[in-house]
Formats: C-alpha cells, structure tokens, sequence
C-alpha cells in the first residue's frame, strides 16, 4: 500500500514559491493544493483547501450533496476561476498539465442527445494531442476502439450514444479517459447509477490504471464500499474535514464531521468502522455494516 | 457561361436564396445542438442597431465597415445576454429576450431620429426583397455581379471553412465544453467565434432575405437533418441539402402561386422539417410506429413459441398445441391466432402437421422459445 510518508514542507521554507511559475513544487506529490478557495459569484463553495495526493494512489473524495466535490475536480482542470490559492500537479502548475491530467465528467453534465457515435466520444479524448485542426485519423480509430474493447464496450462501437445504457455510457467516458493516457485521472461519479456488474467492472479497470502506476482520484458516493475500493481517502464538505491512507482517515468520528447534522445516518456504519482497527480494510467489512443507516448516507 | 448564369434572374435568385441556407444552416446546425439558436433571432434584429451606427458615421447605406458594425452589436448582444444569464437572477433565454429588443428598439428609434429618408424601415428589415436582389450589382472584372450573390457567396466560403477547419473542435465544445477546455481547444472562443460569423452571415443575409428567413435557415434546416440522422457530419450536409431545396422549391411555389418568394422558401423548409418529423427512418412518426407493430407482432410470435414449448411434452399436447387452443388459451381472437401462426410458419419457426392440424416447434422455434424462458443460457 502506498502510505505518504514525507514530512510536508513547512509554507515559510518555501524559498521564492509562487515568484516563479517554473520553479518545481513539492514534485513528490501527484498533486498539491495550497489555500485554495472556489467561490461563485463571491459566495465561496470550497473554503481555504490544502491538499496533497501522492502518486499512485487509488483515491476517494467523499462527502455530501453540494459539498464541492465536482468544483474541486473543476477547479483542478481550470474550468472554473479559483479565486485564491495554487494548484500544483507533480510540481508545477495545474493549468500548464492539463494534458497529464484525464478527466471522466459526472455522465449528467453532457448531452447525450448530441448526433455522434460510442467511438466517436472516446476519440475526443485524444483531441488535445491531435492539437488544432488536425482530424483523427486511423491511428487515433485503432487507439479509440482499444479502448473501447478494453472496457467492455466494443460491440457497441457505432452506437449512437443516446442508445446506451447509464451504465454503458460510463464505460464510453472511462474509455475516453483511458485514451488520453494521463498521469493523474479524475473522475466524477463514475460509478454512479451504474448495477453491480459494472462497478465491479469499473473498479477494475481502476485499480489496474494504480497498478501502472497512475494516479486516480475518484468522487464517490457509497459510504459502504469506499473503504474497501480505495486507499485513500479525503474527506470533503466546504473545507477538508480529513485526508490520508484509508485505514488512518476512515473513522466514525471523521465521517460525523464530514456529515455534520446526519449522524444517526451513520449509525449503521459504527459496526463496521469498529472493527477496522488499524489495519487494512477486509473485503466486504463495508458491505456486512448495517445496510439500512448506511446506505441512506450514499444517494 | 458565367454570364449567361448572372443573365438568368430565376437562377440567380434561386442561387441566393440557397447560399443563405448554406451559409445560415451550417452555422445554425452548432447552434441548435447547443441550444443556442435563439441568438440567431436575438442578433438578426440587433445587427440593425450596428448598421444604423456605420450609417450615421460614414453616411453610406452600403458601406462595407457594415459589416464590422453588424457583427460589433452582434458580438454585444451575446455578450450582454451571457453576462445577464451568468448573474443566474434570470435564465439565460430570457435574457436573450430582455437584451435584443432592447438594441433593436434603440436602432428604430435612431433611424426615426436621424434617417428617416433611408431605406432602412422595418419592413424591408424583416422580410428582405429576394426578387429585387438582383437589381444592385456590382463590378467584377467584366461582369455585373449582384451584390448579394457576390456577399453571399463569400460568406459561404468563409463559414464551409470554419466549419470543415474547426469540425472536431466545435464538435467537443458544444458537447462537452468542460473537456474541450481541459485540452485546450478554447470553445468560449470558438463560441464567440461562431456567433461573429453569424453576425456577419445575418447582415449578408438582411439585404437579401431579411431577417425572418435568415432565422428559418439557421434553424430549420439543421433541426430537420438532426431528426434524420444520428452523425454530425450528416446533419451538416443534410441541412444544407435541405436548404437548397427549399431554395428551388420555394422559388417556383412562389412563382406559381405569385406570393413572397422569401416567404415562401422559409415556409418550404418548414415542410421539409413536418416531412422528416412523419417520414424520418428513425425518429420519423411513421417509421417509429411500423416499429412498434413490428414489435408487437414479434411479441406475439414469441408467446406462441413459448405456449407451444411449455405443452410440448406434455401429455395433453394433443389437445393443446392446435389451432383452435390457441384463441381459447390464450384468447387470441381466431384473426390474430391465424395472423401469427402464419408469420411463425413463415419464420421456419413452427410447422403444422398435418396440414391445419397439429402445430410443431422446429428446432429454431425451440431455441428460441428457450432463449426466452432462459434467457441466461444464451451464449
Ligand atoms: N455554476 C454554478 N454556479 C453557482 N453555484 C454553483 C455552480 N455549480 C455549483 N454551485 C454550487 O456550489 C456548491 C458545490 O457544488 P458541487 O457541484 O461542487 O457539489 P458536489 O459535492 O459535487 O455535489 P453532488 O454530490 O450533488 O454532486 C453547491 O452548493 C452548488 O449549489
Ligand atoms: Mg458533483
């Protein structure tokens, strides 16, 4: 398991940080948030954030509806102004490794009404590398429909893409991201509306992306199977309430902190969490909590 | 030959009337995907408070900074609604709303004030003088070139290489705008962008058709195409087939009928668009309900088979798997049991032997009923 162990540097050591956007910050960290603070229209969302991610971690960001989970992840991708505060991923800043960085949307944030085919979606993906102008052309087909294949989701190829599935449709922006071969991968819900087979099949190929040494970093939203799909967890509402390895953050306490006025929710879950310990999560310890308080906490 | 074209002022016409769909539908095809066709609507109008400014500084009708005065209060129009829409205290149609009769209203009243002698009223504005566009002409070389034909043709050229240069990134801003801007590939820009040529595209349009048909191409065409076809690229062409055929049909509708020729070419695209919503091959209304009954015939082919299956081995199969059981089991009326048995029969699904007497799965009927009852054992 991959346990951050470095001592973070203290903010006055940082000789000259911020006087010059080349020069490499904490480019130990996949990725490293200082005082970052999101607003809409002056009303902040994210409050006053620090945050650090170390490569190749399998990381959850979890926290309740309306928390900023999404303008977290936006912010990182500089699709919306951040009204103070840096962003830096592997050690410079964010805006300038956009490429480094694929991204898989909340699946409600596009239209699928749009004339356009399964395959057609994943090669968006490869736009960025394709640079202005140029067209995709087979190369960048062969790499789409590996991808595709690779996800499950090749007989389904040149399907107009309002014809699949939630689940399906997933799969196609798993895909898309899969293409853009990144460093650091974000992604909104994935596993959102999607049935068991399919979650099994996304957390997967997540585990498979850590496995080549990437870095993920994963919104989700049941209480129940965060500990046992991740290693990583932070723990967000406004501000960050916890991160760290799974096994330190993944408490009660922190959970109740997380959750603010919906403790008895949480109930169901103390079974769970006691007996943790401090060692790993066992498989399917989530899954044997009390369902009915726990589940309530997820949509 | 070119003069023999430029001679003919049916065809000229006709070539118009279908450079203005092209050019207008190749823009509106991102625009409607976008759900933004109203700023279509919102700039012809406001393009006219533009034009009234140039006129009033440079004292010329036809001066050619129009343009860059239509397109400046174009630009203002998206910008002033996408500000007020951006404030979320209104939704964004509405601010389109609020924003270009505002402008419009302004360049009406400067008009009243300061040119009333000019040919600039409202009428001309909305409606456009399609038959008369081929009396102001201009020089080329040797030819006398209406200028209308002249304007549009370039504008079709400039908007068919926006589109076909920025194809994919256009593509990626209108559906996902948040990963076109996480790659780089700017789509405010391009938005932006878009909107201009269309600014330029409503002023090229305004002398020719007015504004009315303008805003019929920018929509209508597209959204009949999209109804037709489930691949971008197709939409696109298809539009602007299907302007061009309004164009031409439109032309000779009116003159038969002695009526608007504008008028009657946007009034085309609108049958065009009632044809593909009805005859579409796969969202058409017609097309959609042959589906269903189809489905519902192969329903009923399937409940056979599964009837048949499960008395098959029975002992009372004698007695079950005939004709006659089928309108008592499964209260099918005597029409609609003879209907599926022969559709079965037809599908090499079941036999009946002897002739009329007793009905047989065969062996695809048998696997097929299976498929149904088991569906987990499908490989
Ligand atoms: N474009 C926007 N303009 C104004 N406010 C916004 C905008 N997008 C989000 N917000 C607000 O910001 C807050 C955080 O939203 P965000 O979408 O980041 O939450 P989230 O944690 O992803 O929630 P969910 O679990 O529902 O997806 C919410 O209160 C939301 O109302
Ligand atoms: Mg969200």
């Amino acid at each position: 398991m991959t346990v951050h162990s470095e001592p973070v540097q203290a903010p006055w050591d940082r000789a000259g940080a911020g006087s010059s956007v080349d020069v490499e910050h904490e480019p130990s960290l996949a990725l490293h948030i200082e005082d970052l603070t999101v607003s809409y229209e002056y009303r902040p969302v994210l409050w006053d954030i620090d945050l650090d991610i170390p490569p190749g971690v399998l990381g959850a960001v979890v926290g309740p509806n309306g928390a900023g989970k999404s303008t977290l992840i936006k912010a990182i991708l500089g699709m919306v102004p951040v009204a103070a505060g840096h962003i830096y991923v592997f050690g410079r800043p964010h805006h300038r490794q956009l490429s480094r960085i694929g991204y898989v949307p909340q699946r409600t944030s596009v239209d699928w009404d749009f004339p356009t085919t399964a395959l057609d979606v994943v090669m968006m993906g490869l736009y960025g590398k394709l640079g202005w102008i140029r067209r995709p052309g087979k190369a960048e087909r062969q790499k789409a429909l590996e991808a595709l294949e690779h996800v499950g989701m090749a007989p389904y190829a040149h399907r107009q893409i309002s014809q699949l599935s939630g689940g399906q449709q997933q799969r196609v922006f798993l895909a898309r991201a899969l293409v853009q071969d990144a460093d650091l991968y974000l992604m909104d819900e994935p596993m959102a509306g999607v049935d068991a087979t399919t979650e099994r099949h996304i957390i997967g190929l997540l585990k498979e992306l850590r496995s080549r040494g990437k870095t993920v970093l994963v919104v989700h939203h049941d209480l129940q199977t965060v500990s046992q799909y991740f290693d990583w967890l932070v723990l967000l509402n406004v501000r960050i309430i916890a991160q760290g390895p799974m096994h330190e953050v993944y408490t009660l306490d922190n959970l109740r902190h997380t959750y603010g006025g919906q403790i008895r929710l949480l109930q169901g879950l103390a079974g769970a969490l006691a007996t943790d310990g401090d060692g790993e999560a066992k498989p399917g310890d989530g899954r044997s909590a009390g369902d009915g308080g726990a589940a309530a906490l997820g949509r | 030959m070119v003069g023999a074209f430029l001679d003919n002022v049916d065809l000229v016409i006709i070539a118009i009337g279908a450079l203005v769909g092209i050019s207008a539908s190749l823009l509106g095809t991102f625009l409607v995907l976008r759900g933004a066709s109203l700023y279509s609507d919102a700039i012809s109008h406001s393009i006219l408070l533009g034009i009234v400014l140039v006129y009033l500084i440079s004292g010329d009708v036809h001066s050619p900074y129009q343009v860059v005065g239509a397109a400046l209060a174009g630009l203002a129009t998206v910008y002033l609604s996408e500000l007020l829409g951006a404030s979320k205290r209104v939704k964004q149609d509405a601010a389109i709303g609020l924003v270009f009769p505002a402008l419009f209203a302004l360049a009406v009243l400067l008009i009243n004030l300061y040119a009333r002698d000019v040919h600039l009223d409202e009428h001309a504005v909305l409606l456009g003088e399609l038959a008369f566009a081929w009396l102001d002409v201009v020089p080329v070389g040797s030819l006398e070139v209406p200028r209308s034909l002249l304007t549009m043709g370039i504008i079709t050229v400039v908007n068919a290489l926006f589109v076909t240069l920025f194809y994919k990134e256009l593509k990626l801003a209108v559906f996902d705008a948040g990963l076109a801007h996480a790659l780089g590939l700017k789509p405010r820009l391009l938005f932006y962008a878009l909107l201009l040529l269309t600014s330029v595209t409503a002023v090229g349009a305004f002398d020719a058709v007015g504004a009315i048909l303008f805003v019929t191409f920018v929509i209508v065409p597209p959204a009949a195409a999209y109804l037709l076809t489930d691949r971008l690229w197709l939409v696109l062409l298809g539009g602007c087939l299907i302007a061009v055929m309004s164009s031409v049909l439109g032309f000779h509708a009116a003159m038969y009928l002695d009526v608007s020729i504008g008028g009657m070419m946007a009034t085309i695209t609108g049958l065009l668009l009632a044809l593909a919503f009805l005859a579409g091959p796969r969202y058409g209304l017609i097309a959609r309900f042959l589906r269903l009954r189809q489905q519902r015939v192969q329903a009923h082919v399937r409940m056979l088979l599964v009837h048949l299956y499960t008395h098959e081995h029975e002992a009372e199969a004698e007695m079950e798997n005939v004709p006659r059981a089928l309108e008592h089991h499964l209260r099918w009326s005597p029409r609609l049991s003879r209907a599926v048995t022969a559709i079965a029969q037809q599908q090499g699904l079941i036999t009946v032997e002897p002739a009329g007497q007793r009905l047989h799965l065969t062996e695809q009927g048998r696997r097929m009923a299976q498929e149904v009852l088991e569906p987990w054992r499908r490989i």
